[in-house]
């Protein structure tokens, strides 16, 4: 049995876990509430772009908590995560697509439009079972998942770390943007997936799903942060995070670094499927851009301005950067890059630690220097503390 | 590999290491008995660390036999697997994981199964607690247990790394420089805990401090360019006229 303290004090990681689960708790209520009920005149009421905007940068704050369990604690810098964002997109775009049904423009009752452009005369055999939810709801995990699993077999098996990793992990994201800019390879070409109809039955456009789509994702965000704080809260967590300061020490006390690799990067990677999945219908388009190299970089810059090893900070990294993101390449498209890679810079010359690393940096230190002097304070909230 | 019959609890036989053309270790033989402790001496480059890195799996050797409990070939087997074995290694620059606390070093270090689904599940047991706390008391950092490890001094790192090392309940701790960076009374306290570890399990210890080695008072192993050059007592091996030309060299 789950002790009661279990979600309590371990998950909620304080004040900062603690405001974040309120707030998304909140909005998962209030944001759609007011969409709908609410008239377009009311001040308090929130419009339907907005929700799609706020809806779309919770999926990158799951994607970025997904990728801060495997860099800010394992220390894998992976600069691939976009990979596995896009191929749970793709899987959910699937399922869309073939939800339109004889709706597309060709009126095919089996393949999709693109298909039928492309004449082809049957659906190939990887598109089969995307009819169905539930088997798509499998691959939203299971195919970054696999993918994340052979990657991660070679990769943490043959000792690959540090940067070495990180341009493989690049080059995989690249791999899979230029095979899925092919026509042949059935998945849209550059056009991608998109005209989506339905999802579940429910139109994809309409207030209502949108609406009930931006709760879903609230709550898988809060799921995906109380997944990741169970693991970094339990022993295995200990030894990430060992494993992230000093890899052959660890070694040397018995553990096996690439399975601790490999298991909490096919969690991440998983996490990241189903941000995507959840990304694409209320975008409703998923094309190989999503692949780019520069998706997956300006992930880790969310983590970085936020906070690596700190989950909520990851998140919060993710909202701040993608809210100037929609400012400035509103205000002036052109500076956008050059702004991210200032913002970049300055983070790490002078918020190395994040935005609530260093929050939490500047809480702890009067209160550390009469701690250790003295008597041994009450135990802070780790993983092996308390009956 | 031949069988080899041996009541010794580690057997090096014959090993030879070199890298790129140096040869650390020159057909080394070395065997230690269940329960001994022995030291092990030599100047820098005498293969000291080397011979550590090839039991603990570290580095494959190029030939030669090692055998712990006459049976597990550690040559075939790596640095996880010979840790599991019960072989445990405190390094020479003290190394702790400077990030998590005192307390976390040692719930890490503790003895159980290393599997991911093991640790993801563990929860800590009343006896593992009592025994970390003994293992606090015995390393003199009880009070500093909620402290990062980062923020200890070196002879407590030491220390720690120590009790890390306790906390595995290996059967044969290889300590490497154990008083390096130490004030004399904390390298007299020190001589006597490995002595008291010594009561239930093997160790070796290698060491350049003389004093240390004599409060040690155990059997002596003095290495040279990879080969033993004397065994014996303290006394013996220092009037030992080789060893007082390449090492002691006054």
């Amino acid at each position: 049995m789950l002790p009661p303290r279990f979600f309590t004090a371990r998950l909620i990681a304080g004040w900062p876990g603690l405001l974040f689960l309120l707030a998304l708790a909140a909005a998962a209520i209030l944001v759609p509430l007011s969409n709908l009920v609410l008239p377009p005149s009311s001040p308090w009421h929130v419009p339907t772009h907005l929700v799609v905007l706020i809806g779309k940068w919770l999926c990158y704050a799951l994607l970025a908590i997904a990728l801060d369990l495997v860099w800010g604690y394992c220390g894998i810098l992976s600069l691939g995560h976009g990979a596995f964002f896009a191929l749970g997109g793709y899987a959910m775009g699937m399922y869309l697509m073939r939800q339109i049904g004889t709706r597309g423009v060709y009126g095919h009752p089996v393949l999709p439009d693109f298909m039928v452009f492309l004449n082809w005369k049957e659906l190939p055999w990887y598109w089969y079972g995307f009819d169905q939810f539930w088997f798509a709801a499998i691959m939203v995990v299971a195919v970054p998942g696999a993918l994340a699993f052979v990657f991660g077999w070679f990769a943490f098996r043959s000792r690959v770390t540090g940067v070495y990793l990180s341009i493989i992990t690049q080059a995989l994201t690249f791999a899979l943007m230029l095979a899925f800019f092919r026509n042949d390879m059935g998945f849209g070409g550059n056009n991608g997936l998109t005209d989506f109809r339905e999802i579940l039955g429910f139109g994809v456009r309409e207030q209502g799903t949108r609406a009930a789509l931006f709760a879903i994702t609230c709550a898988a965000l809060a799921a995906g942060f109380l997944i990741a704080r169970w693991i970094v809260t339990s022993r295995f967590g200990l030894v990430l995070v060992a494993i992230r300061d000093a890899e052959s020490r660890t070694r040397f006390l018995g553990y096996r670094v690439d399975r601790y690799k490999l298991f909490v990067f096919v969690v991440s990677a998983m996490m990241a499927g189903v941000a995507g999945a959840l990304y694409v219908p209320q975008v409703g388009i998923i094309n190989p851009g999503e692949y780019a190299p520069t998706n997956s970089i300006e992930a880790v810059i969310w983590v970085a301005v936020g906070g690596r090893g700190t989950l909520v900070g990851a998140a919060l990294g993710a909202f701040v950067v993608n809210a100037f993101k929609t400012w400035m390449t509103g205000a002036m498209p052109e500076v956008w890059l050059f702004a991210l890679g200032a913002l970049f810079v300055l983070v790490t010359l002078f918020l190395p630690k994040g935005i609530l690393g260093t929050i939490r940096a500047r809480r702890r230190q009067p209160a550390a220097q009469p701690q250790a002097a003295t008597s041994p304070a009450p135990a802070p909230a780790t993983a092996e503390q308390g009956p | 590999m031949n069988p080899v019959e041996t009541s010794a609890l580690l057997y090096v036989d014959g090993v030879s290491v070199s890298f790129d053309g140096f040869r650390a270790l020159n057909g080394l033989s070395l065997f230690i008995e269940p329960g001994e402790m022995r030291a092990i001496i030599g100047p820098n480059g005498a293969g000291k660390t080397t011979m550590m890195d090839v039991v603990t799996g570290k580095t494959k050797p190029d030939a030669g036999t090692v055998l712990f409990g006459g049976q597990h070939d550690l040559t075939r087997l790596d640095e996880a697997a010979i840790a599991e074995l019960g072989i445990g290694r405190k390094f020479q620059r003290p190394t702790v994981f400077e990030m998590h606390t005192v307390w976390d070093n040692l719930v890490l270090a503790v003895k159980q199964r290393r599997g991911v689904f093991t640790t993801l599940m563990a929860r800590m047991s009343g006896a593992e607690r009592d025994r970390l706390d003994e293992i606090l008391a015995v390393t003199r950092l009880t009070e500093l247990r909620h402290l990062s490890a980062g923020a200890l001094s070196h002879g407590q790192k030491q220390w720690l790394e120590i009790g890390m090392l306790l906390a595995q309940e290996p059967a044969l701790l290889l300590v490497d420089e154990p008083v390096a960076g130490m004030t004399d009374a904390e390298t007299e306290q020190t001589a006597e805990l490995l002595r008291d570890i010594n009561r239930t399990r093997s160790v070796v210890v290698v060491e350049h401090d003389m004093h240390f080695v004599r409060a040690l008072g155990v059997r002596v192993t003095v290495l040279h360019e990879g080969s033993v050059l004397a065994e014996g007592s303290l006394d013996a091996v220092s009037a030992n006229e080789r060893v007082v030309e390449v090492y002691l060299g006054r």
